[in-house]
């Protein structure tokens, strides 16, 4: 069982991350939930979602604490989850705006920092930011390899309009595991 | 937990076992709560929904938006039809009723302060005896309240918050996979019984997503013979309506209505019941804080306490009879609920004395922990404590 969260500001894609890691997940025959936050979250507000996979049937669809994989897109992210995390678990930090130490506050977990937004930035479009963050997945664990993910954005992004997105996005994730 | 473990008293028009319901299908899509509710209500032959928006169920209204004409469109008529935005839940439930006067399948959705505006259409339909498929995806109150997931909606949606004597199925799924399978099964229900029919869900259950096969199935062959189908030849002309002023005829109409409700008594409870001899605490719960409670069951067996669950799937008609069945070894009985204790009472009723029942609920939006579900078990076990009977 993995037990995850993805946090974030509203807007930065932590949702959809989620849903296309939840995705891989289901795709590999495990049962999964997708569990938002679903209170008075705005764009430009915090927003986090719960998700779990197991190979058994998930109760309940909440993480309220001994997190496998932390995935935090901003600094209240790292505040609020960090020390949920348990011993021994992963940490993937967006490095562009989390400018603090992070193996520093928890020694005994694994932290991963990624330079999301600037990568981002830098291949021509901010939101991609969150696939970035899918290069972590890649480096630290072996739940889904680069053609799974390929092949569920296909799917995810599968609209006229949203399709030519895909390049972009798996430039991004390659960007990521340089 | 071990599928052999669970057993569920199945009703007669139940096609599908809890096992099923939460196995993974063949080819399963990841859908929210809502979406899975807003297909399977499709496939399952939906003609017409009517509703008007509120968090946490607008994932229903905004998918019949999206789906309900265009499917239509796709389908030659088969499957798809009507959406309305209603201008207020009380308009909404009321094109419900003529929709449904029609013979046609019909839905509405809404949450807890939308589902209390409805009541009086709902109190007119059982009055008229139309099916009507409901679904109130609730939230915390009372009032306004907020939009965090509770399940304080047990005494409106079991006991009707409308006037005069009826009863209302109430569906309460636990996983998005049962949610769906209900669906086919709720519009069965309410066709076949002439009965509104609800389907009572927190804001998790609608708002998460799960691995989800939409699994339709044909719909149970009804009597339409009541309805106001527009035929102008010259057979008996046919009113349906709930104004009866004449006390005999009323009365005689609530008596037949009432042998209706006994018969849905006898045909569709549902539950599921996982306690086995030897446990020593039988823990209630229905809808997601039973996925909790099963959490709670599992960290108590790794400790050698041993607990079972009971979730009621109907919460009417609700499993009073489980709790006649209970193995001797079962001493306390807890119920949890996301309230400050409403199926509580239900439960006392099934019990009857029998053992103390306990209660632990948290309300306002606030869920409770695994653990601390675990640790009210410890705190009854190891204090005997006498809790009611």
């Amino acid at each position: 069982m993995n037990k995850m969260v993805f946090s974030g500001f509203g807007g930065q894609g932590i949702l959809v991350l989620a849903e296309v890691v939840a995705t891989l997940a289901m795709k590999k025959g495990n049962h999964v939930t997708w569990m938002p936050s679903y209170g008075a979250e705005m764009r430009g507000g915090t927003a986090n979602c719960a998700v779990i996979t197991s190979d058994r049937i998930i109760g309940s669809p909440l993480v309220q604490s001994n997190i496998d994989i932390l995935v935090a897109m901003n600094q209240p992210s790292v505040d609020k989850f960090l020390p949920k995390v348990r011993a021994g678990g992963l940490v993937l930090v967006n490095a562009s705006i989390v400018t603090e130490d992070v193996q520093a506050r928890r020694t005994d977990v694994d932290v991963l920092a990624i330079d999301a937004t600037n990568i981002a930035v830098d291949i021509g479009n901010l939101r991609v930011a969150n696939m970035v963050m899918l290069a972590g997945f890649l480096k630290k664990t072996d739940l889904f390899t680069l053609d799974d993910i390929t092949d569920v954005l296909h799917e995810r992004f599968a609209g006229a309009r949203s399709k030519d997105l895909i390049p972009l996005n798996v430039q991004a994730i390659e960007r990521g595991l340089m | 937990m071990s599928e052999a473990n669970t057993t569920a008293k199945r009703g007669s028009v139940v096609g599908v076992s809890p096992a099923e319901w939460r196995g993974l299908g063949q080819h399963p899509i990841l859908m929210k709560g809502n979406e899975a509710i807003a297909e399977a209500a499709i496939q399952a032959g939906c003609k017409a929904f009517f509703g008007y928006p509120i968090t946490p169920q607008n994932e229903v209204p905004e998918y019949m938006s999206a789906h309900m004409e265009r499917r239509a469109q796709e389908t030659g008529g088969a499957q798809g039809g009507v959406f309305v935005q209603a201008e207020s839940e009380v308009a909404a439930i009321n094109m419900c009723y003529g929709a449904a006067a029609t013979g046609a399948r019909v839905m509405t959705s809404s949450s807890s302060p939308g589902m209390a505006l409805k009541q009086e259409g709902i109190s007119y339909m059982s009055g008229a005896d139309l099916p009507v498929f409901m679904v109130n995806v609730s939230r915390c109150g009372p009032g306004l309240g907020g939009i965090l997931p509770a399940q304080g909606d047990y005494f409106m949606a079991t006991r009707g918050g409308g006037n005069g004597d009826y009863r209302t199925p109430v569906y309460a799924p636990a996983y998005i996979q049962e949610a769906a399978d209900l669906t086919f099964h709720a519009f069965d229900v309410a066709e076949k019984y002439r009965t509104p029919v609800m389907m009572l869900i927190d804001g998790m259950l609608g708002q998460m997503m799960e691995p989800v096969e939409i699994k339709p199935r044909p719909p149970i062959a009804a009597d339409k013979s009541w309805c106001t189908d527009g035929d102008t030849s010259n057979r008996k002309p046919r009113v349906i309506n709930s104004l009866s002023l004449l006390g005999d005829v009323l009365e005689q109409q609530n008596i037949e209505r009432f042998q209706k409700y006994a018969q849905i008594e006898r045909e569709c409870v549902l539950v599921e019941n996982t306690v086995q001899e030897g446990d020593e605490i039988a823990i209630v719960a229905y809808g997601v804080p039973a996925r909790i409670a099963q959490n709670a069951i599992e960290e108590l067996a790794a400790k050698g306490i041993r607990a079972g669950l009971v979730r009621p799937i109907t919460l009417w008609p609700f499993p009073y009879d489980t709790f006649q069945q209970l193995p001797a070894s079962v001493k306390n009985i807890l119920v949890i609920e996301l309230s400050m204790g409403q199926m509580v009472e239900d439960v006392k009723l099934g019990v009857n004395g029998t053992r103390p029942v306990h209660f632990h609920g948290r309300s306002g939006g606030m869920v409770f922990e695994p653990a601390e579900i675990a640790d009210k078990v410890r705190e009854i076990i190891s204090t005997s404590s006498k809790g009611d009977l």
